[in-house]
């Protein structure tokens, strides 16, 4: 009897945790089709009294905010793809092949992740500026394509991939080159996947960094888009949640689709936000 | 961008000669993390460094045009700070969200932890999933959503709060209530991010040692302050640090939700915000870099004494 009480009481502290934090995306999906200005009636209400997809529509054709999903897209794939490179050799490098330095480089990274980024970003700016890339897909990309945390993460998975397997390749002739591709990538797999999903999802969302390289509204990417319209779109309530279904979406089926990877690379540790 | 620049096997590095599979894996080795540590060395850490000789000059808008205008002037930009209201109150601001939204955070992270880590709990994976989900949302989206849900006569609050006979509040329009406001939202998006991490330091907890705590007769309460608290040290400083540098770089939460000026009256503004404003709205970049530059030895400060705390603690 007890034993049931409890249960009943702890299910129940859930179920209002559960709602109270999904009712605001709740909300969010529910205003983005209600009919222009039912979002902002008194009393307000949650649920449309009947639903449109008028402003799904005017986000693509009269704002483009089609343009930005794909600069967002853009630039989050280009993002993963690359820091998958770099920091795959980096941290397979730092973890088992021994070269001058090796150990005093690794330590300097690691002093480098209590720097907050933002220290960096005025200098890189202007740094940007001089090589004429302030504008600029890439200019935007630059600083993700190689985090620290990445290059930690795979260091921190690559020392346990069997040391027999790289000696047996070297025995068979394998240069290093083919070694990382054929042996190490491989079996570091399930780590690039959690970094994969961690990069593209820290690209698509970041806001400061977009919100400073780019200055040309062609170039934005879905957050800075974003936040510009609800300067100049204020009142349109309905339209502005329709924006917000539209960012947020695709991150949030990537998780669902791969969280298990997410929550284990934050299980990992020294994983930045 | 991927194509090494690497030195073959820099023969400095070696006086003596090695066997060849030696100085194969030295020179694979180097060629592996140059072209990452040239990325993180010129576009971050020569920025790191130049951000500090930035903030003792007087770059400006006319320096962006004419970099001959630029003028060494020493540590007037940081006296000009200490002296600035403005920054006081961007100060003020950021350590009344670290020290109450910081805390915050991490409790109801822990509380939600507590609950779903109980024996008597189903649908585990499910709420779990529910409660992480507002993580990875996008921060400028939900900050429009919320700037809504806090609209002092449309939003879905206040109705709620009428509910118990709670009369309006105008959340982001009132001086005394736009920080709460602001950390509520932060705390909403981020507290299943730590609650995942304690759920793994709570699930490292023996059942022998709970099972030993009630055979004394320990209750509930007990068996948390005496063993789940104790034993979730190392966590909670992890998880309190963590935390205490994200409040600390608020930056786009603040910035969404009062439309990008800090308001009311610089109510929200932080150091990033204030940042963000002096160099790239009004390029006053010296003076920007000063800001940055304080950021750092704030956050610096931070992580030491938590981390020392921490070491304290242990003996």
């Amino acid at each position: 009897m007890r034993r049931r009480l409890v249960s009943l009481a702890l299910h129940a502290a859930l179920v209002i945790g559960a709602v109270a934090t999904l009712v605001p995306l709740a909300w969010m999906v529910s205003a983005s089709v209600m009919p222009t200005g039912e979002a902002s009636m008194f009393p307000p209400r949650f649920l449309p009294t009947h639903t449109t997809l008028a402003h799904y529509r005017d986000l693509f054709d009269r704002l483009n905010l089609g343009r930005s999903f794909l600069n967002s897209a853009l630039i989050s794939i280009s993002a993963t793809f690359f820091c998958l490179i770099l920091t795959s050799l980096a941290g397979y490098a730092f973890a088992r092949l021994r070269f001058a330095g090796r150990d005093r480089l690794f330590r300097s990274l690691l002093a480098g992740m209590v720097i907050p980024a933002q220290v960096a970003m005025l200098p890189l700016f202007l740094l940007l500026k001089a090589m004429g890339l302030v504008n600029t897909y890439w200019g935007v990309l630059i600083p993700y394509l190689a985090p620290i945390f990445g290059i930690f993460m795979v260091r921190q998975y690559a020392l346990s991939v069997p040391q027999d397997y790289l000696d047996a390749a070297r025995v068979d002739g394998a240069s290093e080159l083919r070694i990382y591709w054929s042996v190490v990538l491989p079996l570091c797999r399930p780590i690039l996947v959690t970094l994969a999903v961690f990069v593209f999802m820290g690209t698509w969302n970041d806001f400061m960094w977009p919100l400073i390289e780019l200055t040309d509204d062609r170039l934005y990417t879905l957050p800075v888009a974003l936040a510009n319209l609800s300067g100049e779109h204020a009142q349109d309530t309905e339209m502005m949640m329709a924006g917000s279904v539209l960012t947020v979406l695709p991150v949030l089926v990537l998780f669902l689709a791969l969280q298990r990877y997410y929550i284990e690379g934050i299980m990992m540790g020294g994983v930045k936000e | 961008m991927s194509a090494s620049t690497g030195r073959p096997g820099s023969a400095k590095a070696a006086p003596v000669a090695r066997p060849p599979d030696e100085r194969r894996e030295n020179r694979a080795g180097l060629a592996f993390v140059t072209p990452a540590l040239v990325l993180i060395g010129v576009f971050f850490f020569l920025p790191v460094v130049a951000g500090m000789l930035l903030s003792l000059t007087d770059f400006d808008l006319y320096a962006l045009g004419d970099l001959g205008a630029v003028r060494f002037v020493g540590l007037h930009n940081y006296a000009t700070l200490l002296a600035s209201p403005e920054f006081w109150k961007a100060l003020a601001n950021t350590f009344y969200f670290v020290l109450v939204g910081g805390p915050l955070s991490v409790a109801l992270s822990l509380a939600a932890a507590l609950l779903l880590n109980e024996k008597l709990v189903r649908f585990k994976g499910l709420f779990r999933t529910v409660y992480f989900a507002p993580v990875v949302t996008t921060l400028v989206a939900v900050a429009v959503v919320w700037r809504y849900l806090y609209h002092p006569r449309f939003g879905m609050l206040n109705q709620a709060l009428s509910l118990v006979g709670i009369a309006p509040i105008d959340w982001l329009g009132n001086p005394r209530w736009a920080i709460p406001a602001i950390i509520v939202m932060a705390a909403w998006r981020s507290f299943g991010y730590n609650m995942v991490i304690f759920l793994a330091g709570l699930q490292a907890i023996p059942d022998s040692v709970y099972e030993a705590a009630r055979l004394d007769g320990a209750g509930p309460l007990r068996r948390f302050w005496g063993i789940t608290l104790p034993l979730l040290r190392p966590t909670m400083m992890f998880v309190a640090v963590m935390t205490m540098i994200g409040y600390f770089q608020l930056f786009a939460e603040p910035y969404v939700l009062t439309a990008g000026t800090g308001g009311p009256a610089n109510a929200t503004l932080t150091i990033v915000m204030l940042m963000y404003k002096e160099g790239f709205r009004w390029w006053n970049m010296g003076y920007a870099a000063a800001v940055a530059f304080v950021l750092f030895l704030v956050v610096l400060a931070a992580t030491s004494l938590q981390l020392a705390l921490q070491r304290g603690g242990r003996e």
